[in-house]
């Protein structure tokens, strides 16, 4: 809402410097978020409000004017100018109208030069003859666009006057946040501006002067609402002759620092009071009405739009209406869609004499959804759909008349029509001043939340003696909607308090009961550990879309939409699912990021989204891990440069994980996956499946588009982490008496896995064998063909005596044994 | 006496033999040849009994003193090869400092991940706990029981996200957060934080994301005032940005809070002088608050009579961006590395 001081003066007086006002509003709710000075960079003593006395044509050019121009200097000077608007002047033996002179020297901007520069204005000779200075532009004074003509001021401004006294002015951008819908108007910022500077309002109730003659209003025209519901208050004002033409200089001046542009004097008379009261009007062609009513007396019906009705809007589109819309008709149909566009049939055109002029209120919420459905967001819809006070309707009605009469000529039909179902209650809140310092917590005195509260236009009944247990009865103005309970009233009085005078208080050292989030607390620590293991912590959009989950199985069945959540309204296609597993995640990032980097090391620890029959999803956590290109930074000194992240580098990362949450029933089984290769393993902690881990299938890869190197991949569930994270780490026994380490080679199958040998040795060797490392797998030559060697380091220590060497030679022809028993493993020799 | 002539040949052979030996382990060697069990002078030494009795005292005296002779020799060299082991390691010619460094490999915390830290550690220190809440949420959730009934003009500050069920969508704020607490913890006090991510239908510009953090905070309890909030505020704002900073609270709507305030903090790049970043005003908007609205604590479980509440919600991205001058939002869900790697 653009608010002109000049225009906001005319309500309530204003005693502060504007940076001050603009605090101080900004503080109450008010947010000025721009305030800017028209006319700030004309100079004072070079433009001026000159007369134009005299206007010739140029000897050398038709298309030229020489005009004399009077500005207060000693005598006029003769300027040459094109502006078509003085051509009526052409010879004219009384002096011509007043006008924005700029002597030479001004700062004017370039009205030809597309980037709107400034620049100095020179004297200058134009075919023969010197031009002493310029008669101004709107565009070249910064006002607005306008360069068809030269600015025509008013017929009393005064010549000589600085430019920036008379035209100059400070125009407040301000946000109004919905429950401040009442601020969409300068008399609803002046309330404001009065409650908080304390400084007289003076807001004028119209003066309309209907004519005198034999009919009124009623007698030309029937209002009849039939849906009161949506419709709370009607009025219809007659307006006869109305002299369509441009309005006054002021108005027009007015709405362009508003930031509306003036078209006609009808039209910018219901934007004036739109814009001076916050009440939407609509004007209709009236004898359009009579003639829709076959010549008889036209009545105007309020209600929804009926099954499969359509209407012509006066931006010339046809519209489908639904039942749920309102609509202004006559018994002919529709004529307007109530609150939101008037129809094109009755449309105020340049030949218009009569006028219907439309003041009511419509239901907000209904308001607005048609507004939305129809896409047809204008000033008049953005301020039904916040609430009209019914109490609105009249006022506004009668200034419009008003200007109607005085600056379109319009003879004004006595008596409104004004139709009523449902008058406005009168709320009355009570509450006392202690529930208000209770809640915000400062010692207002009561009789000063009394005053601010009357100064707002509540009428307040205050049990007497005036203490903090009084209570009040605070009857709510009429034009508010917006208080209806004691925490509005509490607002109320915060906001003109201020906040800045309310104390600052720690909260009670007492605590509610505390409760861990361990799902946190787990996931704080994996972040840590991976991030020391060197890795990238990252945050991707869990939205994606189908296609890429797609990719994920590149073989299988294309993924089923019912299985994501999905968005109704996505912004790109890309963004339009819910994932499923963080892999996805991972891999557009890395695809985003191979660009920067060869070599990518990165997790995430995020939700997946599986939809309930609810509506609502369950969020399962993940951790998901990748990694991409060299083991190592190619750097100088670096031993192992060139040489690529394997699967072991992956499974490194993850040992950890379960080493360092103590995790020691985890196994890597052997299992294929759609989105790896050959090499994947499914993560288990005993019966349960927490994770898998591997090298990505090749064309998953291709159809991420990412280069040849292999991909590792993981996805572990959470709430298996954090269950372990929970449990305290538990001591393992140290030994104080010296360990014996011994190798051990077997021969076994080359398919048995390394695992299943070493929990195998475990098993056969304890409890004395302590640790069982292998250090070697190797096929080839001495090795029969079908079978590999493994060779382990065993570590063999009690807890109770120094081992010697024939416990340990006993305990390897056990371990032997029963690894050829159970595995058909053979001691390599 | 051949066998005196026998010495003084050992001595000068073992002599110059010790000249060549230049570390400790020739020096070894060198000790067996000629001290050792079955050294030359040991030999030397039982040579006594084969001669005959008069030439026995000087040789044997001889032998004795080629012995002691080698013996200083020896530790005299041995002084040497350590004084010459030294100052070579203590040589620096070649050392350059300036050569890069191994970097062992290290990930960083992303950005908005150490910012909800900070902004956890400081809440923790004051109480407060740390609450989860869905990100596909309801209607009722998101909007209806936070006093924004369907069709409200309210609605027009959340642009919001559907999903194809009707009645749910991706939560637009953490503030449905606020009514799963209450509803778990009603009639208990509650101070909580609700740290999460929302999902808001607007352009990805340098300014604003479709995806962003927020921490709500919600305190409820039976004496809660607006002097408490600013309070939390103030504390939690000088511990994040520094002591000396200045608050600024300004009225504002929220429809779950009323009254609502917006918290402005003196700008941190120009003070206060007014610059690009705070747009000349001076303040920088850290986040909004208010007390919870009786209708909402009603909703949640809490009869508005008996107990009050206030709430904040902030953005850890926008705060992250005021503190390490950052321009563009969109690196932080783009996760460029380029990006990453510098915090
Ligand atoms: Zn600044």
């Amino acid at each position: 809402m653009k608010v002109p001081l000049s225009w906001l003066k005319d309500y309530v007086d204003i005693d502060l410097p504007v940076h001050q006002l603009a605090e101080k509003m900004t503080l109450a709710g008010l947010e000025v978020t721009k305030t800017e000075h028209v006319g700030e960079w004309w100079d004072r003593e070079k433009i001026l409000v000159g007369q134009v006395l005299q206007v010739e044509r140029h000897p050398n050019a038709d298309r030229l004017l020489l005009a004399d121009v009077a500005y207060g200097g000693e005598a006029p000077l003769r300027v040459v100018t094109g502006a078509p608007n003085l051509l009526p002047y052409l010879g004219a033996p009384e002096p011509g109208p007043k006008v924005v002179f700029a002597l030479v020297g001004a700062v004017l901007i370039d009205g030809y030069d597309p980037a709107r520069k400034r620049k100095k204005l020179k004297a200058s000779k134009i075919r023969g003859i010197p031009s002493m200075g310029m008669v101004c532009s709107e565009r070249e004074l910064g006002l607005s666009d306008e360069h068809s003509g030269i600015i025509i001021l008013p017929e009393d401004a005064p010549v000589g006057m600085p430019l920036v006294d008379y035209l100059g002015d400070t125009v407040f951008d301000i946000d109004i946040t919905p429950n401040m819908a009442r601020c969409l108007s300068m008399t609803g910022v002046a309330r404001e501006v009065h409650a908080l500077l304390e400084t007289p309002l003076h807001i004028q109730w119209p003066k309309v002067k209907p004519a005198s003659l034999s009919y009124t209003a009623g007698d030309k025209v029937n209002v009849v609402i039939e849906d009161s519901d949506l419709c709370q208050r009607y009025t219809a004002t007659l307006l006869e002759n109305v002299q369509i033409g441009p309005s006054p200089f002021w108005m027009a001046r007015r709405l362009s620092l508003a930031g509306m542009r003036p078209i006609n004097n009808v039209v910018d008379i219901t934007n004036y009071v739109m814009l001076e009261w916050g009440q939407p009007l609509h004007a209709f062609d009236y004898d359009k009405l009579v003639a829709r009513a076959g010549g008889g007396k036209p009545t105007i019906i309020v209600r929804r739009a009926r099954p499969g009705e359509t209407m012509r809007t006066l931006d010339g589109v046809d519209r489908e209406l639904t039942e749920d819309m309102l609509l202004i008709c006559d018994i002919a149909g529709p004529i307007a869609i109530a609150g939101v566009m008037g129809g094109e049939e009755t449309e105020v055109m340049p030949g218009t004499a009569n006028i219907l002029l439309e003041s009511a209120t419509f239901e907000y919420i209904n308001n607005r959804q048609t507004a939305q459905a129809l896409r047809l967001p204008s000033e008049a819809s953005y301020r039904f759909s916040r609430g009209i006070p019914a109490g609105m309707v009249v006022p506004a009605a009668q200034r419009a008349a008003e200007l109607m009469a005085t600056s379109a000529g319009a003879t004004v039909v006595p008596a409104m029509v004004d139709t009523y179902p449902v008058p406005q209650e009168t709320r009355v809140v009570e509450v006392t001043p202690q529930r208000i310092q209770k809640l915000l917590g400062a010692d207002i005195p009561p009789e000063k939340m009394v005053a601010i509260l009357q100064r707002l236009d509540f009428s307040v009944e205050a049990e007497k003696p005036l203490i903090a247990n009084s209570l009040l009865r605070c009857t709510v103005p009429w034009h508010r909607l917006d208080v209806s309970i004691p925490a509005d009233i509490v607002e109320e009085v915060a906001r003109v308090w201020g906040a800045d005078r309310l104390p600052e208080r720690l909260l009670p050292t007492t605590l509610p009961p505390q409760r861990h989030n361990w799902v946190l607390e787990a996931e704080e620590f994996l972040r840590d550990l991976l991030v020391g293991a060197g890795l990238q912590d990252i945050i991707p959009y869990p939205l994606t879309s189908l296609e890429h989950c797609s990719r994920l199985h590149p073989d299988g069945p294309a993924p089923d939409p019912a299985d994501y959540v999905r968005i109704a309204n996505p912004l790109t296609p890309e963004r339009s699912v819910m994932r499923h597993t963080l892999l996805v995640s991972l891999l557009e990032t890395v695809q985003y990021n191979l660009r920067y980097s060869e070599r990518l090391a990165m997790f995430e620890i995020g939700r997946i989204y599986l939809p309930l029959p609810s509506g609502r999803a369950e969020e399962p956590h993940r951790l998901g891990i990748i990694m991409v290109g060299p083991r190592q930074v190619p750097a100088m000194g670096v031993d192992d440069a060139g040489k690529l992240f394997t699967f072991a580098d992956l499974k490194g990362v993850l040992e950890l994980i379960f080493r360092r949450l103590g995790m020691q029933d985890v196994i890597f089984l052997p299992t294929s996956h759609p989105t790896f290769g050959p090499q994947v393993t499914a993560i288990r902690q005993g019966k349960r499946e927490i994770g898998v881990a591997g090298v990505l299938h090749p064309l998953v890869r291709e159809a991420f588009g990412l280069s040849q190197l292999p991909v590792l991949l993981a996805e572990l569930e959470i709430p298996p982490l954090v269950e372990a994270y929970q449990k305290p780490l538990q001591l393992r026994p140290i030994s104080t008496f010296p360990p014996i380490v011994e190798d051990l080679a077997l021969v076994v199958a080359a398919n048995l896995l390394a695992g299943d040998v070493k929990a195998a040795l475990r098993k056969a060797g304890a409890p004395l064998l302590r640790e069982v490392e292998l250090f070697d797998v190797y096929q080839g030559e001495g090795i029969p063909p079908g079978k590999k060697s493994l060779a382990f380091h065993l570590t063999f220590q009690s807890m109770e005596r120094t081992l010697k060497d024939k416990d340990t030679a006993k305990l390897r022809q056990k371990i032997l044994r029963q690894l050829k028993k159970s595995l058909g493993a053979e001691l390599r020799r | 006496m051949d066998e005196l002539n026998d010495l003084a040949r050992l001595e000068r052979e073992a002599l110059s033999a010790l000249q060549t030996a230049t570390e400790q382990a020739s020096l070894d060697a060198w000790f067996g040849r000629y001290l050792g069990r079955k050294g030359a002078v040991t030999l030397a030494v039982r040579r006594v009994g084969s001669l005959p009795k008069e030439d026995r005292p000087a040789y044997g005296q001889a032998v004795n003193q080629l012995r002691k002779r080698l013996e200083a020799a020896l530790a005299q060299q041995g002084e040497t090869i350590k004084e010459a082991a030294l100052a070579a390691e203590m040589e620096t010619g070649a050392f350059d400092p300036t050569l890069p460094g191994r970097l062992p490999n290290v990930g960083r915390v992303h950005l908005s991940n150490r910012t909800l830290r900070e902004i956890y550690d400081i809440f923790r220190q004051l109480g407060f706990q740390i609450y989860d809440a869905p990100e596909v949420e309801s209607d009722e959730y998101n909007f209806e029981l936070l006093n924004i009934p369907a069709g409200h003009p309210a609605r027009d500050m959340w642009d919001t996200f559907y999903t194809t069920t009707p009645g749910y969508l991706l939560r637009t704020q953490t503030s449905p957060g606020q009514i799963w607490a209450m509803r778990e913890y009603a009639p208990e006090p509650i101070r909580v934080i609700l740290p999460g991510k929302c999902y808001r239908y607007e352009q990805v510009t340098a300014r604003s994301e479709m995806m962003f953090h927020q921490v709500e905070g919600l305190v409820v309890g039976e004496n809660i005032t607006m002097a408490d909030l600013k309070g939390t505020i103030v504390a939690f704002v000088r511990q994040m940005f520094g002591q000396e900073r200045k608050l600024r609270f300004r009225f504002s709507h929220f429809p779950f809070t009323e009254p609502s305030v917006e918290v402005d903090m003196d700008c941190i790049l120009c003070g206060g002088k007014g610059c690009r970043v705070c747009k000349y005003t001076g303040w920088l908007e850290i986040m909004g608050a208010g007390m919870v609205h009786p209708t909402v604590l009603r909703n949640a479980g809490y009869d508005p009579e008996h107990y009050s509440g206030f709430a904040f919600g902030m953005g850890p991205e926008r705060i992250a961006m005021m503190k390490h001058g950052i321009d563009d939002i969109r690196y932080f869900f783009s996760n460029d590395v380029r990006f990453l790697s510098q915090f």
